[in-house]
């Protein structure tokens, strides 16, 4: 189906538009000019369905006659002010996109300065000052929380943010890096190469990095694979590699991206896994990724930060 | 010929009876989903999710206690008015049976996850296809019989039923237009912003001729009818008839305010949703001025209670609607609560009422009897009905607006006041105040169910005679 992009299609719907309205208002007057005189006495029809279902013919209600006659002038008055024929434009210009490009140039122009002004502050500095603790936390409540959770506590596939265990690092520099730019975190699936009995060992090796629950004659066995293969980014201790997004298996916080059970590490290990963040530069901008910036990295490194619930 | 001489009511207790039989599943469905929004651990697995559920029950609402009863209403109205026995029982009854077997076949493919993903047309192809068919033998016989009638005017209630099974015809087929890939699997024609534009034209003129035509067309034949007085103004209903069915179909695009529609678009939407006012009152007017002369009889006629009373909310909604498509109303209305407020004030306080009062008056009659079974057990479902509505849409309105305006809010540095978690929070009591309205509403069906299941036990089912005409008749 092609899209209505032809001028035709603007013309044929303004024309029905006004011969609509104008129909409208002739029906209307044409079923008006004949007034019953006060104290007249109105007749029935003169037809009779079903025994005994008969009209009267009373005449519209004036103040019902008014109300639509206003409807329409409304109708014909905004049709010339505002958009509604095809391309023409109305008498005030008026357009969507400019009501929220204007909103939006408004909102820069009296809020950027409030944000600017942190600019040339330092992260660690940002995070003591409880002004811009609360302004960095709002921006988070508003931008973050759908996949970081309103607690920043994260959810499978959506980093924790209060902890040190972090992916890509926690430096003030690093977390401004990964709000700005995005991350797209990959792992290859190895299901194929291994085999399942291999995977398995696998994972029981890496429940064993963390002192989980493990097979311990199959983490001995997953130990080589691991040493072999997945060394390569997660490190021969396990501890990760954090300028590539590898996480530490040692998993000294206790939280896991996907889950820690047998189960999902098999999976991982199994199908890989993708993921993205997207990147926020362009839509924040530097003053509102700074405050962000202060206020992830004091969720963990601020003492004085409140604990959320 | 014996038939020949009597009306066809077997069809129109069989729809009767489906009407009230619907109106409890969708009901009921609704109260479910309501209270799944109150306590979320209520969605089991994958069948009885929300988002499986709700489409069932706006399907079994509209479509089944909304469709049956204007099936069972349209074809008595159309005897009775035309003087003449439906053209043909055998299609008659081929749209009794294809019409349930629809809504089964809905019951069971909603909840497996089967669905065209398009609001308020969500059955997948095969059942587009019986609708389709079902829906011509529909027309055929409606419009067969008015071709046969036996009276030269064609009364005003005919009219609407008439706008509406044409319009509905046009709007399933436009806005079903689909390419199947597989047996259950179909997507839509259009694209983009076209097949939103076209899903709300579908989906704002199932309001206007589903919705509102239809239950005109019984408002016009019961409410005189159980008033005992002549429609006030044979005049009004000519301006507001055609008035309606020319502007309801412009109305669609207020649905889409905001949005990649174009400015244009937009604009005709909301300008022809502000004329609707007028055509939509003129029914209004026209039934409740019936009752001048006969306004006593509220007091003891729970029948005309609920007849009255549906017009009151037809009133109230439609006025609400086009407040509610003016572009700066609806930037506060939309996405909210109050959408689902409205749409329950004209569905359960129109719709809801206009129906169960029309069948309270034809249960009796088409089972010889001269009143139903217990006209307490009418009051008390009356009271309870209009108690449920109430709370529901009064809860809705206050949780639509509070989202609102939390939505809305901002701090002095530009940022959101409120995290979407908390406006789901504020209305959380609001949403169980819902979940007792709809247990009202639900409760006065059960008591409905209980009185035609005695009305009818304790009757018979009789085929009313054909009266000779008289003269007037021919005038």
């Amino acid at each position: 189906m092609s899209d209505f992009v032809s001028d035709f299609w603007g013309i044929w719907i303004s024309v029905i538009v006004i011969a609509g309205l104008l129909g409208l208002g002739y029906l209307l007057y044409s079923q008006t000019k004949s007034v019953v005189v006060k104290g007249d006495k109105v007749e029935i029809t003169g037809h009779i369905w079903d025994g005994d279902l008969a009209e009267y013919n009373n005449p519209l209600p004036r103040w019902w006659m008014w109300l639509f006659y206003l409807t329409l002038a409304f109708g014909l008055a905004y049709l010339v002010l505002y958009p509604g024929l095809g391309k023409y434009p109305g008498l005030f210009g008026w357009t969507s996109v400019g009501q929220y490009k204007k909103e939006r140039a408004d909102a820069e122009a009296k809020y950027q300065p409030l944000y600017d002004k942190y600019l040339k502050q330092d992260v660690k500095a940002l995070a003591a000052d409880p002004q811009a603790q609360e302004m960095g936390k709002r921006l988070f409540q508003t931008y973050c929380v759908q996949c970081h959770g309103s607690d920043a506590r994260g959810a499978k596939g959506f980093p924790n943010l209060v902890h040190h265990d972090w992916q890509y690092g926690g430096t003030p520099e690093k977390i401004h890096e990964t709000i700005s730019e995005g991350r797209h975190g990959q792992m290859p699936p190895f299901g194929a190469a291994f085999g399942e009995e291999k995977v398995k060992d696998v994972a029981n090796y890496v429940l064993s990095l963390s002192g989980k629950h493990h097979d311990a004659e199959r983490a001995a066995r997953g130990q080589e694979t691991f040493k072999a293969i997945c060394s390569a980014c997660h490190g021969a201790d396990g501890t990760g590699n954090q300028t590539i997004g590898a996480p530490n298996l040692t998993h000294p916080s206790g939280s896991w991206l996907y889950g820690g059970t047998e189960k999902t590490i098999i999976e991982t290990v199994t199908n890989g896994r993708s993921n993205q963040m997207p990147t926020w530069k362009d839509f924040l901008g530097e003053g509102k990724i700074h405050l962000l910036t202060a206020y992830v990295w004091g969720l963990s490194n601020n003492p004085r930060a409140p604990q959320q619930q | 010929m014996e038939t020949q001489s009597t009306y066809n009511y077997k069809v129109v207790r069989q729809f009767a009876i489906m009407t009230v039989v619907w109106g409890i599943v969708g009901m009921l469905v609704g109260v479910v989903i309501a209270a799944q929004l109150v306590w979320p651990d209520l969605n089991f697995g994958p069948w009885f999710h929300f988002g499986r559920l709700r489409p069932l029950h706006t399907n079994a609402v509209i479509f089944a206690f909304g469709g049956s009863g204007l099936f069972a209403t349209s074809y008595y109205v159309v005897q009775r008015t035309c003087n003449v026995r439906l053209i043909s029982d055998k299609i008659a009854a081929f749209t009794f049976w294809g019409w349930q077997a629809i809504i089964v076949a809905a019951v069971i493919t909603l909840p497996l996850g089967y669905t065209f993903g398009k609001e308020y047309a969500e059955l997948e192809w095969p059942i587009k296809v019986a609708i389709t068919v079902v829906w011509v033998a529909y027309a055929y016989v409606f419009f067969g019989t008015i071709g046969i009638r036996k009276v030269k005017h064609i009364y005003v209630a005919n009219w609407f039923y008439g706008a509406f099974i044409l319009a509905v015809a046009l709007l399933h087929i436009v806005n079903s237009a689909f390419v199947p890939v597989s047996l259950f699997k179909s997507y839509s024609v259009y694209s983009g912003a076209v097949d939103a534009m076209v899903q709300w034209w579908y989906g704002h003129n199932a309001v206007g001729f589903f919705l509102t035509a239809a239950f005109l067309g019984m408002m016009y034949y019961f409410v005189p009818k159980q008033a005992g007085r002549p429609i006030y103004s044979y005049r009004l209903s000519v301006v507001h008839f055609w008035a309606l069915i020319f502007t309801y179909m412009w109305a669609g695009p207020h649905h889409l305010h905001y949005t990649a529609l174009p400015d244009w678009t937009q604009s005709v939407g909301m300008v022809f949703s502000l004329v609707l006012l007028a055509p939509s009152w003129g029914g209004m007017i026209n039934g409740i001025m019936t009752l001048s002369g006969a306004w006593h009889k509220l007091r003891t006629d729970p029948i005309l209670k609920f007849l009255v009373v549906s017009l009151s909310f037809y009133g109230m909604s439609t006025f609400e609607g086009p407040m509610m498509a003016i572009k700066t109303v609806n930037a506060l209305s939309h996405y909210t609560d109050w959408t689902i407020g409205h749409v329950h004030s004209g569905a359960l306080g129109w719709v809801g009422f206009i129906t169960i009062g029309s069948i309270y008056y034809l249960i009796p009659r088409l089972w010889g009897r001269e009143q139903m079974y217990s006209m307490k057990l009418v009051e008390a479902h009356f009271w309870l009905a209009t108690v449920g509505v109430v709370l529901y849409i009064s809860a809705m309105w206050i949780s639509g607006v509070t989202e609102g305006l939390m939505w809305r809010a901002l701090n002095s540095d530009g940022t959101l006041t409120y995290s979407f978690v908390e406006s789901v929070k504020a209305t959380h009591p609001y949403l169980a105040v819902r979940v007792l309205g709809g247990a009202l509403y639900l409760s006065g069906m059960l008591l409905m169910a209980y009185n035609t299941l005695r009305t009818v036990t304790a009757g018979r089912a009789v085929d009313a005679k054909i009266p000779a005409i008289t003269a007037t008749h021919h005038a």
